[in-house]
């Protein structure tokens, strides 16, 4: 545990990717495979479920410590974070006479508390909080906590991963796919030259595209590249082996249950097949993302749901092909494979994905500004030659996007950030005109300004207040925002009566006083 | 009963003795705790100060200013308020002033921490009726780790610098912390460098007897081995172009502010080292309770929350708006 708290405190101390991956190599080259595989697990991201909620773990840390619960409020503004406020607060025990590793910490005092009562967790918890000297104590808050945010992705891990083995990283990014336990087996088996026991379900790593920001005509010529219609559905992975389905999103979580339709469909699918694509609400055509998610978080699918938003796969890639990895054959190929696959399949809740036409790039700019009549966000751009590549990568594949929706609106409420933003004022509530000439709330958004821009927003939001809602402040309306968002619904649980989808800051319009921020009507006028 | 000191636009203000403490506005008769920025103004007609702090008040307030100075513990009268400066432990120089009129003692700390610190007297509680503390930290989740584990992990951040070729530059405020922090660092790993802020109170600091390593001005220094030297700059030499001409290097900032995470990632430095010349939540609470006073003004800092503690705690306790700012607010 110590060392896997000083790996932390190392990659918490750089911002440079190098560096980071120098700190990651150290520690998986000395580690034991059993504290390796946890250190992986928590690294890239995955958690085991949280036992406890964040007011139980404050309640416990705060009577501990011995501090009222207005104080334990005021601590938490000042530091923005729940696992290292409680670390703050309680005294540092000094270095602990047990050194025991990571695997032990997290096999004998954080998974047993999911089976745990109150109580027991309580007592458990207790005592973890007393022996950990302050770092170790942090990262073990950060581990029951979630939210383990060290600015290490799981691609970092696997390039460490594959700079002190002999394995290639796209192996190794194969081999973290899917559903793993976190075994000494499995860390040795990721380093290990050949497996040869690739599980059953095991998905391929997604191939992801870069968005296009310059002109396309920057591509070469057109007939160089296949076009097809940027679906605003789930990306994933529906993959037959051995009379078995498997449905993965790009998550990487098995989804297979929660849509048997499509289930039923790759029933037809040979074995030895794995297409990419994007699962659809569909019927007849695509319907909007809004219905899809209301099957997304549902594991109880009745027949009435099951009837009123159908979901389908909209192929567009093959990567297995007759058992084989295909991703090193060009894409021109897999689409001529797809379409047979796709053809003998025979189903209508397996989509081939359509080809947009048109021989110039004029004709492609023309079908893109049409994007939203299709219920579709934009066109992909995929170069007929290309390789089915290892995540997001720049040169062959783009998404050329609709412009998102664009709206100038009103400062008016203003929280503090958390993290790296703890104690500042950068989660901001902008409001438009209504019908009655008031200021009515219409969408919320966290990420746009720089630093500089932060402060100074911050500075006119302290000295700006008129009122406070707990941790939130009401300020004078005065500046102005510019607010993209990507799509608009009506909505009868906001205020304003729409709903907006990533809406984000663009600019600070200082140019514009508030009486020309827009209006409800104008929205209003963009929903289809 | 009118009280002693009591808070005006100007800064505190003794109405019976007429002098101001710490003023932020020029006055005729200013009492002067410490010669940090937020606690001075030039322009006074007088400044009564502690011995000690002769040398740097110059370099602050210039040659042609009036200083009164006075050794600690030694009291003077304004119109027969007895005054005397106590050591306060937070930089060079620094004191609490205490007043006393008509049997009513009243302590105003300034700023003041009780950790030791080689470079100045060290903290002395007062006994008094009436105590003006700071609460720049005044929050439970501040408590300093013992300094000689801190100045470890500088030795050490420093040589694995070395190793990795990169120089260290290590920030810390120009008056007081630095000099700390140069008395606190092995001088044996490697040369140290300093910033024209830094050198100037170095050499005010060598004046007044304190005994600081060997250091050199960094703008005079010719072919200098960057990669395995010590930099201590001024907070504001941040992000500036002075820092071009050490090529690889690694930053740390030497703050209480540090003990947060969050803001170090937001001030974009890759280390922070938690050494304040502040006191921390239980020092502070320490030593308000050494005092003995029944009735505390808390004037910068976390103030609301401060006064509100001790108010449950049974004293009588409020914050009072001040322009002090505590420890290095860069942001």
């Amino acid at each position: 545990m110590r060392q896997f708290a000083e790996l932390y405190t190392a990659l918490d101390a750089t911002t440079k990717t190098n560096e980071k991956i120098r700190h990651l190599a150290g520690y998986f080259r000395q580690a034991d495979p059993a504290d390796g595989a946890w250190a992986v697990y928590f690294l890239s991201g995955r958690r085991p479920r949280r036992a406890m909620s964040s007011r139980q773990l404050a309640e416990w840390a705060r009577q501990l410590a011995g501090v009222p619960e207005w104080l334990f409020g005021e601590c938490y503004d000042a530091v923005g974070d729940l696992a290292e406020t409680i670390t703050l607060l309680l005294p540092d025990p000094g270095d602990p006479p047990a050194a025991e590793s990571l695997h032990w910490w997290v096999e004998e005092t954080i998974l047993p508390l999911q089976t745990m009562d109150e109580d027991q967790q309580r007592a458990l918890i207790t005592d973890v909080w007393n022996q950990l000297p302050t770092r170790q104590r942090f990262v073990w808050n950060k581990l029951i906590t979630g939210g383990f945010r060290v600015g290490v992705s799981q691609k970092l891990v696997m390039r460490a991963l594959a700079a002190i083995s002999a394995v290639d990283r796209a192996t190794v990014a194969h081999r973290m796919m899917g559903d793993w336990q976190p075994t000494p087996a499995f860390f040795s088996g990721l380093l290990a030259e050949e497996t040869g026991d690739a599980d059953l379900s095991r998905p391929y790593p997604f191939y992801l595209a870069y968005p296009l920001e310059d002109d396309p005509a920057a591509l070469g010529p057109r007939e160089n590249w296949q076009a097809e219609w940027k679906w605003d559905g789930i990306r994933a992975q529906v993959i037959r082996r051995q009379g078995q389905t498997f449905i993965w999103s790009r998550g990487e979580e098995l989804v297979t249950d929660r849509y048997p339709e499509v289930t039923a469909a790759a029933a037809h699918l040979p074995d030895g097949t794995a297409i990419d694509g994007e699962l659809l609400a569909w019927d007849a055509e695509v319907l909007h993302f809004s219905l899809l998610q209301k099957r997304i978080g549902r594991k109880n699918l009745t027949n009435k749901l099951l009837a009123e938003i159908p979901v389908a796969l909209m192929a567009y890639d093959l990567i297995e092909h007759a058992g084989r990895d295909i991703r090193g054959e060009p894409l021109a190929a897999r689409r001529a494979w797809l379409a047979e696959t796709v053809a003998a399949a025979g189903s209508d809740r397996l989509l081939l994905s359509p080809l947009v036409g048109g021989s110039t790039w004029a004709d492609l700019e023309a079908a893109r500004q049409n994007s939203r009549a299709h219920n579709v966000e934009g066109i992909m751009l995929k170069r007929l030659e290309s390789v089915y590549k290892v995540g997001r990568k720049r040169g062959d594949w783009w998404k050329w996007k609709v412009d998102p929706y664009t709206v100038d609106a009103v400062l008016i409420y203003a929280q503090r950030g958390s993290g790296r933003r703890a104690g500042l004022y950068t989660d901001y509530t902008f409001a438009v005109w209504d019908d009655d000439g008031e200021l009515v709330t219409f969408a919320k958004a966290y990420s746009g300004l720089t630093d500089a821009e932060i402060r100074e927003v911050d500075a006119f939001v302290r000295r700006s207040t008129q009122d406070r809602f707990g941790p939130v402040r009401a300020v004078t309306p005065e500046l102005v925002f510019e607010i993209a968002f990507e799509d608009l619904r009506p909505s009868n649980r906001h205020k304003s009566g729409i709903a907006v989808r990533f809406p984000r800051i663009v600019r600070w319009r200082r140019d514009k006083p508030i009486e020309e921020a827009d209006s409800l009507a104008t929205i209003r006028a963009l929903l289809r | 009963m009118t009280d002693l000191l009591m808070p005006t636009e100007k800064g505190f203000y003794c109405p019976p003795g007429d002098f101001y403490i710490d003023p932020w506005q020029p006055v005729p008769r200013a009492v002067i705790t410490h010669v940090h920025a937020d606690h001075y103004t030039p322009g006074c007609g007088a400044y009564t100060l502690s011995a000690a702090s002769e040398h740097i008040a110059r370099v602050r307030l210039g040659p042609q200013a009036n200083l009164r100075l006075l050794p600690y513990r030694t009291p003077v009268t304004f119109n027969g308020v007895t005054v005397s400066l106590h050591p306060a432990g937070h930089i060079l120089g620094s004191a609490q002033v205490r007043v006393e009129h008509q049997g009513e003692v009243w302590v105003l700390s300034g700023d003041y921490k009780t950790d030791p610190d080689p470079t100045c007297a060290p903290f002395e509680p007062v006994a008094c009726d009436v105590f003006i503390t700071e609460a720049t930290f005044g929050l439970p989740i501040y408590h300093w780790p013992p300094q000689a584990a801190v100045f470890r992990q500088i030795n050490a951040w420093w040589q694995d610098n070395q190793s990795q070729g990169r120089a260290s530059i290590l920030y810390g405020y120009a008056l007081g912390k630095a000099q700390r922090l140069l008395m606190g660092v092995d001088p044996s790993i490697g040369p140290i460098y300093t910033h024209g802020a830094v050198e100037s109170i170095n050499d005010a600091y060598r004046t007044s007897g304190v005994d600081l390593p060997p250091t050199a001005y960094a703008l005079e220094a010719e072919d200098a081995d960057w990669s395995r030297a010590l930099i201590v700059a001024p907070p504001s030499a941040r992000g500036t172009r002075w820092l071009t001409r050490f090529g690889p290097q690694a930053s740390g900032y030497c703050s209480g502010w540090m003990t947060v995470r969050g803001t170090r990632r937001r001030w974009s430095i890759d280390r922070g080292f938690v050494i304040s010349d502040h006191v921390d939540w239980a020092q502070m609470l320490g030593a308000v309770r050494a005092t003995g006073a029944q009735r505390v003004l808390v004037t910068h800092g976390y103030t609301a929350a401060v006064a509100r503690w001790l108010r449950e705690h049974g004293l009588d306790a409020a914050a009072v708006d001040t322009r002090y700012r505590g420890e290095d607010e860069a942001s």
